[in-house]
């Protein structure tokens, strides 16, 4: 097991770096500097900004600098398009705004497609069998910036009982939509394994042994049936998570809840690199961090797992 | 008597020959009558075809092109540009006078064009990467799957924005950057496949005949990888068109005057306070409606084709 988590680990670091590296390269390959503008800056004036930004040292400098202030410090340095700012604030700004309706709608993706889809399986071929299979085709042709103008359609403009955006320090009213919109597709992805992985177990042996003990089947369920169906859930967990935080942008925009997100695709359209790197890092990094969890969690959870 | 014998021998001889000619049946055929008798394929099919014939006719039927505008409509389009036969849009019109019949037909062809070019770039990408890692083997495999492990772990959303902002918003850009980091996934299954069919029979005549490396990947191992890379890429281009509409959504894939799927449930999605649902739902529609159809084409792919099921 130790073994294996420092495998993981050994892993994850060079993924983290080539992460960094490709974005930093990237952002290099742009024509046209951060400060290029429609009125040109005076030379003398530009030149002091690049050295400013330490714009004016070789590529190989400026990037071994960048790659120590993120890994060392976590310092994505200054926003190229809001003076006054450094990315650390701007991420500081948005990041509890999306943890907050993420967490919930892994919350809600997970507490509402596992029973689903369970109980789908042990009732096979009933009405709700039929509900659960019916929902989880139709949400995957439902992403997250399908839903968000049908939530708004239904609950502002017809039945205009919830506020269709905004945030409001995340009081419940302006969390319900976008959590229903971004955990939709997930939720019902989530079902659809939990049902096919839960049929299969349920014809196994060792289940019909249980069955012919004459245990009550509550027990054969809880005790036996559920935690071996949950491991196809439990890989899908890490794609999930990078599909939340994803959907996360849509969120954002649609929403207006001021996530970081928001603060992406707005640097995005400015140009303003560091921000989006910044975030873009972020997010890998918490990509990395998570199916580092999950793949640990497997591990734990199945123990014919051995590497 | 001895003459109608004749005749009948002839007859017989006849027949025998017609039941030679009969062929067996070969694997993909069956494969074909086994997608046939799946329902909700062939109808899935039909519809695509319809949805197809429809990007590429719709526009004979049009009475406003994509890039006229009608200007009596022009800022009053809650009142004025609703779906009607009298005015000629069909679909209605947005709030510039512009006529989404037409401009659905333009976001159909955009968004399938992309789905389709990005599946294919990711199926040819990620077939050879998987082929040729799997019949390798040993070290250059553990080295190209690691390296498809680190992209795996890279959040491609983010990249593609980055790679779009930096390079410039084409529909160009867009599905060379959607098809190249969309192979991986491909490449792992195809690499799984291909470890099963290395050790073949046939492989090891190819080898003992000489047949150059490159060359057994291409004639060999890869036609018999095209069933998994069917279904795979078939389920690949509603993936492709997710992911397009989910960038043009956001206002950074397909730029003006050219649209998308995506782009047009975006402005559908940011005008429905104005009492202009039409703007959403038409597009809405097409998009819901061929996504439905590639996943079930898909379905029925992967049941005629999966080996297990022989």
């Amino acid at each position: 097991m130790l073994n294996y988590v420092i495998k993981r680990i050994a892993i994850a670091i060079p993924t983290m770096l080539i992460l960094i590296i490709i974005s930093f390269l990237l952002m290099h390959s742009a024509p046209g500097g951060p400060f290029t503008s429609e009125r040109p800056l005076p030379p003398q004036v530009l030149a002091n900004i690049e050295a400013k930004y330490g714009l004016d040292q070789p590529l190989w400098r400026q990037m071994i600098n960048y790659v120590w202030s993120v890994t060392t410090q976590f310092d994505f340095g200054p926003s190229f398009k809001y003076k006054d700012r450094t990315v650390n604030e701007i991420i500081g700004q948005g990041f509890p705004i999306t943890l907050k309706y993420g967490f919930w709608s892994f919350v809600v993706a997970i507490g509402v497609g596992i029973p689903l889809g369970a109980i789908a399986a042990i009732r096979k071929n009933t009405w709700i069998d039929y509900l659960a299979v019916g929902v989880s085709i139709g949400a995957q042709v439902l992403p997250n910036f399908v839903m968000a103008p049908l939530l708004v359609i239904t609950f502002t403009l017809w039945l205009g009982w919830l506020p269709g955006g905004g945030w409001n320090g995340g009081e419940w009213k302006y969390l319900i939509m976008p959590v229903i919109a971004l955990s939709t597709s997930y939720m019902a992805s989530i079902a659809r394994i939990t049902r096919s992985s839960m049929l299969e177990v349920l014809n196994t042996n060792y289940i019909r042994t249980a069955k012919a003990k004459g245990l009550p089947a509550s027990i054969i369920i809880f005790r036996h049936a559920l935690k071996p169906s949950l491991l196809p859930v439990i890989s899908y967990l890490g794609p999930a998570f990078v599909g939340l935080i994803t959907g996360s942008v849509v969120i954002d925009i649609y929403f207006s809840t001021g996530g970081m997100g928001y603060f992406f695709v707005n640097s995005a359209t400015n140009r303003d690199y560091s921000v989006m790197m910044g975030i873009t890092i972020l997010v890998g990094f918490l990509t990395i961090l998570f199916s580092l969890v999950v793949d640990l969690l497997y591990a734990w959870i199945d123990p014919k797992i051995r590497y | 008597m001895i003459v109608a014998n004749k005749n009948k021998i002839a007859e017989m001889a006849e027949n025998m020959s017609g039941m030679d000619a009969v062929d067996g049946r070969s694997l993909w055929a069956d494969a074909r009558r086994r997608f046939m008798h799946n329902k909700a394929a062939v109808v899935s099919l039909v519809i695509l075809a319809l949805i197809v014939l429809f990007s590429f006719a719709g526009p004979y039927f049009a009475v406003w092109s994509n890039e006229e505008i009608d200007w009596s409509v022009m800022g009053s389009a809650a009142t004025k540009g609703m779906p009607s036969f009298e005015t000629g849009h069909f679909f209605g019109t947005d709030d510039l006078g512009r006529d989404i019949y037409s401009r659905v037909i333009q976001g159909t062809q955009i968004s399938l064009m992309v789905g389709v070019l990005g599946a294919f770039v990711a199926v040819i990408v990620g077939t050879l990467y998987g082929a040729i890692s799997g019949y390798v083997g040993g070290r250059t495999d553990q080295i190209m799957m690691r390296i498809v492990d680190i992209l795996m772990a890279i959040p491609f959303m983010f990249v593609l924005i980055l790679m779009l902002v930096v390079f410039g918003r084409s529909i160009g850009m867009l599905f060379i950057g959607i098809g190249l980091l969309a192979w991986l996934d491909m490449s792992r299954i195809v690499r799984g496949q291909t470890l099963s069919i290395k050790n073949k029979e046939f492989i090891e005549a190819a080898r003992a005949t000489g047949v150059s490396g490159f060359k057994i990947i291409t004639r060999h191992i890869v036609p018999n990888l095209l069933g998994v890379v069917a279904v795979y890429a078939t389920l690949l281009v509603p993936g492709m068109i997710l992911t397009e509409s989910f960038i043009s959504f956001l206002g950074l894939g397909v730029q003006e005057p050219n649209t998308s799927w995506g782009a047009l449930i975006s402005e559908g999605a940011g005008t429905i306070r104005y009492d202009t649902e039409w703007q959403l739902l038409f597009p809405l529609a097409f998009f819901v409606v061929s996504l439905f159809c590639f996943y079930f084409i898909g379905d029925g792919l992967r049941d005629a084709l999966d080996p297990k099921d022989r």
